[in-house]
């Protein structure tokens, strides 16, 4: 009796007001949307970037219209100097890692979706998710500022390597204030991310709703909360290492630069520090940061597989388990990014097993993707079309790990374009997909709307081609010993060969990337024009489509849903078609009893 | 309002049992992280002192003394906590002792930070700095990020000060469950650091 009467009480309050509604929100829906925009708004300007740099890469004496509006000294003239070019490539990398691979699939859609898949009116602590979204909007502030100061922004990579990173304005420019801004955003970033994740852990361990027990949690809440669990590991050790850093660089200590070190001819005031400290505490952190992109993908694909095929994985326990041992490995593997930097070599023998161990449960969960797709009859739309292109992504570029992960081959490939092949296809490309899946699957209950499913497909045709266009001739430029991190080339080093095939990556980039625009303007058209949605446009039968399209703001209302089944009773005799939704009483029947 | 409101309600919304449960996890899961970062320091610290240029500082004797503070700090809200969240009603004598005991927790908690205050000025006297060596370095790092986290657990605890000593007003038993909890974490943690230092001199 007691307990009714305190489930009718609501976790917060009706929003009134501007303020309230939409900007400092305590609604998860609405902090999953304002996450959303704010990994919108990084993906466009990394693309951008990227853009830059692949024209410089290929043209590196042709001026770029309106680029030295963005730096007088990093673009004379409008032309790029080398050095700007590894601004443009830091900013990419933090922004795309951070603020968008992190933020879109783990806090954008996991915000949205998770409370609402568990049956719960909203996390388990509003304030503080409103203060993760805003902290982390202030560590995007804090990085973008790096290109409106004079110094401009650092050159030292996303990963940020001491001692150059650590050492102030000898080491080049941007690495004065510009890295220092990158260290602070950081630091502030992975508050933000604790916080959060934190949060989604409490979230689904006590505020499930009756009946729904960890098993009966669909897998896209399943992956996030493993993320979750990674993420309050890894950022738990990257603070640490910011604060480390910031202090070597402003507080005279000696952390992580070496005695006798000498950059820019001047002699640095530091003894004693380790580099390989930096790497070992980064990558720890950096490994995982990783699966923190992917998982969610691997769990909202998952989801929306399921859906389309209209019929159960082969085993979506196998699929829960592998991905738990993929989120355990994670944190065994972080020396295969330093095989090259002068570790020990049996060090390297002893990272190289775990990582070709996470393999295992990998093709654990492609078989199942794949073994349940044979002889399904999948429908095609936007978000399947996008589950398969994950799917593919995801084994291209997860392929070439096998070579990587072992440190023979990997000193010749390290610092190839291949590893940026591969990182790109496996991380990248595949996470986004899963966002993309995620976005034109799950649109229509966030905004009462159906995006365009046309646009939606040839945003996918061209985006899937793109990607291969761009990525796969990484792979081969890095096997015939193609550099990365340089800022242009000359045929006498590549050969003519080469540098066609350059150009036509670039060419494959600039298409791939006009091609999200059109993503963009069907996110923005179908949110005012779409066709009107139906609660349940997909029939499917977890929660999140049980209510209203949009939800209301306490999510259900004054019911409280009462789980019956598993997540996932597809391809069943259910009073509603093929399917029986989870909070539904009724008796499912196979449909071949 | 009457001044014989009951101590501990659940203003706050959600089903009582899971709101409390939920804030429980959430502690837990805060320690955790830490706990994780204080490790990241300590590993840090490890790979450090294997350098040549480790160096030597010498511990301010008043860092006994604070540990004494801290510790004390433990058993006076460990009191505290018995005797309000226990309580009923504000006014009774038990929850007014918890009052004094929780007012007596403030106060040493403040001493601990002064006390740590003291310590950073007993090394500077002596010519150690943040940057003087990589041991003085941790030193100072370690116990700043403790302080920090203890003065997040000082406002909390003037909060629920606050609200105890407005007697017309209700806190949430888990809040004041919540942060007794983190209070003794920050107790077991600072002995922790301070034996590393202690071993690392």
């Amino acid at each position: 009796m007691q307990e009714t009467s305190a489930q009718q009480a609501h976790v917060h309050a009706p929003p009134e007001g501007f303020i309230r509604k939409y900007v400092f929100s305590l609604d998860h829906k609405v902090i999953g949307k304002q996450y959303f925009a704010l990994a919108l708004v990084a993906v466009f300007v990394g693309m951008g970037l990227s853009w830059l740099m692949r024209i410089h890469l290929v043209w590196p004496n042709s001026r770029i219209p309106g680029l030295e509006l963005l730096s007088k000294v990093g673009a004379p003239g409008g032309v790029m100097t080398p050095e700007y070019y590894l601004s443009l490539l830091t900013m990419h990398g933090t922004l795309m890692v951070f603020f968008v691979l992190t933020n879109a699939p783990f806090a954008a859609l996991g915000n949205y979706f998770l409370p609402i898949q568990i049956g719960a009116e909203d996390m388990a602590f509003p304030r503080f998710n409103m203060m993760s979204f805003w902290t982390t909007f202030v560590a995007f502030v804090v990085l973008i500022l790096a290109f409106f100061i004079p110094d401009g922004p650092p050159i030292a990579g996303w990963t940020s390597y001491a001692p150059l990173s650590a050492v102030g304005k000898d080491a080049g420019p941007g690495m004065q204030w510009g890295e220092s801004l990158w260290g602070l955003s950081i630091a502030i970033f992975c508050i933000g991310s604790l916080l959060g994740s934190l949060n989604f852990i409490a979230t689904t361990l006590d505020l499930r709703a009756k009946g729904m027990t960890l098993m009966r949690m669909p897998i896209s809440t399943w992956a996030w909360f493993i993320t979750s669990c990674i993420s309050l590991l890894a950022f738990a050790v990257l603070l640490p290492a910011c604060i480390l850093l910031v202090l070597d660089r402003h507080a005279g200590t000696s952390f992580f630069i070496p005695a006798g070190l000498i950059i820019s001819d001047r002699a640095q005031p530091h003894a004693g520090g380790s580099p390989l400290l930096w790497q070992h505490l980064f990558w720890f952190f950096g490994h995982p940061e990783v699966y923190i992109a992917i998982l969610p993908a691997m769990g909202i694909v998952s989801h929306i597989l399921i859906n389309s095929m209209r019929k159960p994985l082969l085993s979506a326990k196998v699929i829960i388990y592998s991905m738990m041992s993929i989120g355990f490995l994670s944190y065994m593997v972080w020396g295969h990014h330093m095989f090259v930097s002068g570790m020990n070599p049996m060090s390297s023998l002893a990272f190289s097993f775990p990582t070709l161990t996470i393999t295992i449960p990998a093709t654990v969960m492609t078989l199942i993707w794949l073994g349940s797709l044979y002889g399904a009859n999948i429908q095609i739309n936007s978000a399947s079309l996008f589950s398969l292109g994950f799917i593919s992504m995801f084994v291209s570029g997860g392929v070439s790990g096998f070579f990587l992960a072992q440190p023979s081959i990997d000193i010749y490939l390290h610092g190839t374009y291949f590893v940026v092949g591969h990182f790109h296809l496996v991380m990248g490309v595949a996470a986004l997909f899963g966002v993309f899946s995620g976005t034109y699957f799950w649109f229509p209950k966030m905004t009462g709307r159906m995006m365009n499913d046309s646009w939606g497909k040839l945003h996918f045709l061209i985006t899937f081609i793109g990607a291969y266009c761009i990525f796969m001739p990484f792979h081969y430029l890095g096997l015939v010993g193609n550099v990365r991190r340089y800022s242009s080339f000359v045929n006498d080093f590549m050969g003519p060969d080469l540098m066609a095939l350059h150009k036509f990556i670039t060419i494959s980039a600039l298409v791939t990337g006009a091609a999200q625009f059109i993503f963009l303007f069907n996110l923005i058209h179908s949110r005012f024009k779409g066709a009107p949605a139906s609660d349940n446009p997909w029939n499917a039968t977890t929660l999140e489509w049980s209510m209203p399209s949009p939800p209301p703001w306490n999510n259900f209302g004054d019911r409280h849903p009462i789980v019956y089944h598993d997540p996932y009773q597809y391809g069943v005799r259910g009073l509603k078609g093929d399917f029986v939704m989870q909070d539904s009483p009724e008796q499912a029947i196979t449909s071949g009893d | 309002m009457s001044t014989a409101s009951i101590i501990n309600p659940h203003p706050a919304s959600l089903p009582s049992s899971s709101a409390d449960r939920a804030s429980r996890s959430g502690i837990w899961l805060g320690l955790f992280t830490i706990t994780m970062s204080f490790a990241a320091f300590t590993s840090a610290l490890f790979v450090r002192e294997g350098t040549s240029d480790w160096g030597h500082i010498v511990l301010p004797s008043v860092l006994y003394f604070n540990t004494f503070l801290l510790l004390c700090s433990s058993g006076t809200i460990e009191i505290a906590r018995r005797s309000l969240v226990g309580g009923r009603v504000i006014d009774s004598p038990k929850s007014r002792k918890g009052t004094i005991w929780l007012l007596f927790t403030l106060v040493l908690a403040l001493a601990f930070c002064l006390g740590q205050y003291m310590a950073w000025q007993q090394l500077r006297a002596q010519g150690f700095y943040l940057a003087t060596n990589p041991n003085s370095s941790f030193f100072y790092v370690l116990t700043f990020m403790h302080v920090l986290h203890l003065l997040a657990g000082i406002a909390v605890l003037a909060y629920l000060t606050g609200r105890v000593l407005a007697s017309h007003t209700t806190f949430r038993r888990s809040l004041f469950e919540n942060t007794a909890i983190y209070w003794h974490f920050l107790g077991i943690l600072w002995v922790y650091l301070f034996v590393l230092c202690r071993m690392k001199l």
